[in-house]
């Protein structure tokens, strides 16, 4: 061991810039913006760490991964090690590192953050995975087969951090997802300049060799429903994971026009069906020259992005509360900015103007200045009278929002529920029915792939224990 | 992968295929549909069940050569493989023993998805009255099974080369003077938009409730992206998860059209690039 205490340690003030693409050119295409760390400065940024015997930085990730374990790894240029720390905990490594909020989670609590810049975590982490993803997956250990059956619905962040986990412990899981790949919104909603779609297929062909079977094409409440699952299919316990893919529409007149996307039809078309590459690919999608998107959180950055790159001349953002309060996450909004996107704040439209032919040519607009505070602790946006403005434009994607898909808890008897139709479960991901978990956003509404991560990680434990006494 | 066991080219634009599903043929209903995607680039297309065998696991399609992805389709031989297929997907029919007969209409290839819901309203002891038509003889295709599925069935043609000359709507105003509108407590129609449209105009004046089967344009079928949204009675709905079917008399035909023509030029390019085989590199020699 060296000496840690070695006096006179100088502390690089900044993480190691991401290399990244040139904002003009990426905008233009749908290639990562992030390009990854060398070796060289990932070893460097790793060398930054403290590695401090409290280890503050664990407390913020969800999935409780040994983070100074695998830095030291990284730091001594053993990336195989690292990358094996990283998978005790979790099962997704190449996509945390690039799309959990980190500023909001690890990085939080880094002792260097509060003088300087925190360890660039989430950038080591996306290194070793895919420094394995190019040397050849090592499989981690499999406990012995338990005999017990676990059906898991839903193949996004939760169901599949789950099964991850299950299948470690020895029990048979199959996943039923509704489309025709697995993934959930890694695949159809988070773009591809973001988190490449070949990357998250990688990692989920790792979980297939856990022994996990993947249905795709299986919509659970059509060809099935949970409920058979346990009585007919011989499943001992069920996961869902269905997440939030309702989209949410402002119901305002002429949102029906032609040229009025959900966020979440806006971005499937792009991402899952590659309608960037029509018509090599089939799906169409198409943008006009000034593109509206509805709302501040990170599917409408994503939106506004897709928008620039598809080839819209001017993407705006337009969001009723200011700058200050937008969800989506900083760096987000800084690529967005930077490649050009336009925001209108304190700005939200009343109807959709549209021609003779039905399609979108304008937004009625009105103003709002921030009032008191509300029960989330935002300022409240309140409309000005009078302020009325049309706000020029020819293609609108709405992301206010979405709420729980409500195939599963519709078709589940005797699934506690809450008012907004998410389904209620217990810290451990227990619900009102024995043998029946759920985590993520069908439980807790739209929030993060690591807190969808975490939850997976938490019910998979539950189930585990669940089985154990059954 | 899903095997295509056996094909029938009703026309040269319709055709049926026969396709090995077990898990949507044992649990579809009428009504339902499904989606498929021919190949890793494909798009996913919607597709009305048309029957369903649920001992053999095989579902039966009928489709038009529209665009691209049905041209394709419709060139594929039995023993090829469709990549994805999934279903069953939407709201069944809503099936009961009605007080008095009942009408369905089937519009060219909507004559197919109205079969297996004419079956079951005669199987819960309906008198179904069944009227089907097409713009020609050649483009007519199911009357023996509709025979079988209905309590009587009517036929037309638009040009008159088959049994009779007239519209669907044309036999339906008859059988509805005939029986007397106050008798007939529904009538189903599927086919066309314009035609659907037809009997609605139609049975709004009699006051006879219509029921339609809405094709609208979607992308994953579940209930996620609301591409196939129509407004019903002046809500918002979406066609994939709360229909297809709904009642005809309450559906804004205007947007559902003017939504289904969104991708039309588009349409037409994928069209063009799939037909073009010049092998010069322009992009279609595919």
């Amino acid at each position: 061991m060296t000496d840690v205490k070695k006096p006179k340690k100088e502390i690089k003030p900044t993480k190691n810039p991401m290399p990244a693409q040139d904002p003009v050119v990426r905008a233009k295409n749908f290639s990562e913006v992030a390009l990854g760390y060398s070796e060289a400065a990932v070893i460097d940024e790793a060398k930054r760490c403290l590695q401090c015997k409290k280890e503050p930085c664990r407390q913020g990730c969800p999935v409780e991964v040994d983070i100074p374990a695998f830095i030291k790894l990284v730091a001594e240029g053993d990336f195989a090690g690292a990358i094996a720390k990283i998978k005790e905990k979790n099962a997704l490594p190449a996509v945390c590192g690039r799309v959990c909020p980190q500023e909001n989670q690890c990085e939080k609590y880094c002792t260097l953050g509060k003088k300087h810049e925190p360890v660039g975590i989430g950038r080591i982490e996306r290194f070793c995975a895919d420094w394995e993803l190019a040397h050849g997956v090592k499989v981690p250990e499999v406990a012995p087969s338990t005999g017990k059956k676990v059906a898991v619905v839903g193949s996004g962040p939760a169901g599949l951090t789950c099964a991850a986990d299950l299948a470690k412990l020895g029990h048979k899981v199959t996943v039923f997802e509704a489309l025709h790949v697995a993934g959930g919104v890694l695949m159809y909603g988070i773009p591809e300049f973001r988190l490449p779609k070949a990357v998250v297929q990688a990692e989920v062909e790792n979980l297939k060799k856990l022994g996990v079977e993947i249905e795709v094409n299986s919509v659970v409440g059509k060809f099935t429903t949970v409920d058979e699952l346990m009585e007919e299919g011989g499943f001992d316990a069920v996961f869902i994971g269905t997440g939030a893919g309702l989209p949410y529409f402002m119901n305002i007149p002429g949102e029906n026009s032609c040229g009025v996307y959900s966020a979440n039809e806006f971005l499937t078309r792009t991402n899952l069906m590659k309608g960037y590459r029509f018509p090599d690919w089939d799906t169409p999608i198409k943008v006009g020259k000034k593109v509206a998107v509805l709302g501040g959180g990170n599917v409408a950055m994503d939106g506004a992005r897709t928008a620039l790159r598809l080839g819209a001349e001017e993407s705006w953002i337009v969001y009723r509360r200011s700058h200050e309060e937008l969800p989506a996450r900083k760096e987000e909004v800084e690529h967005a900015e930077e490649e050009g996107v336009k925001f209108a704040f304190l700005t939200s439209p009343v109807e959709i103007l549209s021609n003779e032919d039905g399609w979108v040519t304008g937004m009625k607009c009105i103003r709002y200045e921030l009032g008191e505070p509300d029960a989330s602790g935002r300022r409240r946006p309140v409309p000005i009278e009078g302020s009325e403005y049309v706000m020029d434009v020819d293609t609108v994607v709405v992301a206010i929002g979405q709420g729980p898909n409500p195939l599963v808890p519709r078709t589940t008897k005797g699934l506690e529920l809450t008012k907004r139709g998410n389904i209620v479960a217990d810290e451990n991901g227990a619900t009102s029915k024995p043998g029946i978990f759920a985590g993520g956003d069908v439980v807790t509404g739209a929030a993060t792939v690591i807190l969808a991560m975490g939850a997976g990680r938490t019910a998979a434990k539950a189930i585990h224990e669940y089985l154990g006494n059954k | 992968m899903f095997k295509i066991l056996e094909k029938q080219v009703f026309s040269p634009i319709i055709k049926q295929f026969i396709i090995e599903a077990p898990k949507v043929a044992k649990s579809c209903k009428a009504g339902q549909f499904i989606i498929l995607r021919i190949h890793e680039e494909g798009e996913r297309i919607p597709l009305t069940i048309a029957d369903y065998d649920r001992e053999k696991g095989t579902i039966t399609i009928v489709f038009q050569e529209v665009g691209k992805s049905t041209t394709q389709l419709g060139q594929m031989e039995a023993g090829d493989y469709i990549k994805d297929f999934v279903g069953p997907l939407g709201e069944p029919s809503h099936i009961e023993k009605f007080d008095g007969p009942v009408v369905v209409v089937g519009g060219g290839v909507g004559i197919a998805p109205v079969h297996p819901i004419a079956r079951d309203l005669k199987k819960a002891g309906n008198h179904v009255i069944g009227i089907i038509g097409a713009r020609s003889g050649d483009l007519l295709f199911w009357e023996d099974k509709m025979r079988e599925a209905c309590s009587e069935l009517l036929v037309t043609t638009d040009d008159g080369s088959y049994v009779r000359k007239g519209f669907v709507t044309d036999v339906l105003k008859e059988v509805i003077e005939d029986k007397g509108k106050e008798n007939i407590p529904m009538v189903l129609a599927i086919g066309p938009q314009p035609m659907m449209r037809a009997v609605c105009n139609l049975t709004k004046e009699y006051g006879v409730k219509t029921i339609v089967s809405l094709n609208a344009l979607m992308v994953d079928g579940t209930g996620m992206c609301g591409c196939c949204r129509v407004s019903v009675a002046g809500t918002t709905k979406f066609v994939c998860v709360d229909g297809p079917e709904f009642d005809g008399h309450e559906v804004d035909w205007l947007e559902l059209g003017r939504r289904g023509a969104i991708f039309k030029p588009e349409e037409q390019k994928a069209m063009e690039h799939h037909q073009c085989k010049c092998g010069s590199g322009c992009g279609g020699a595919k």
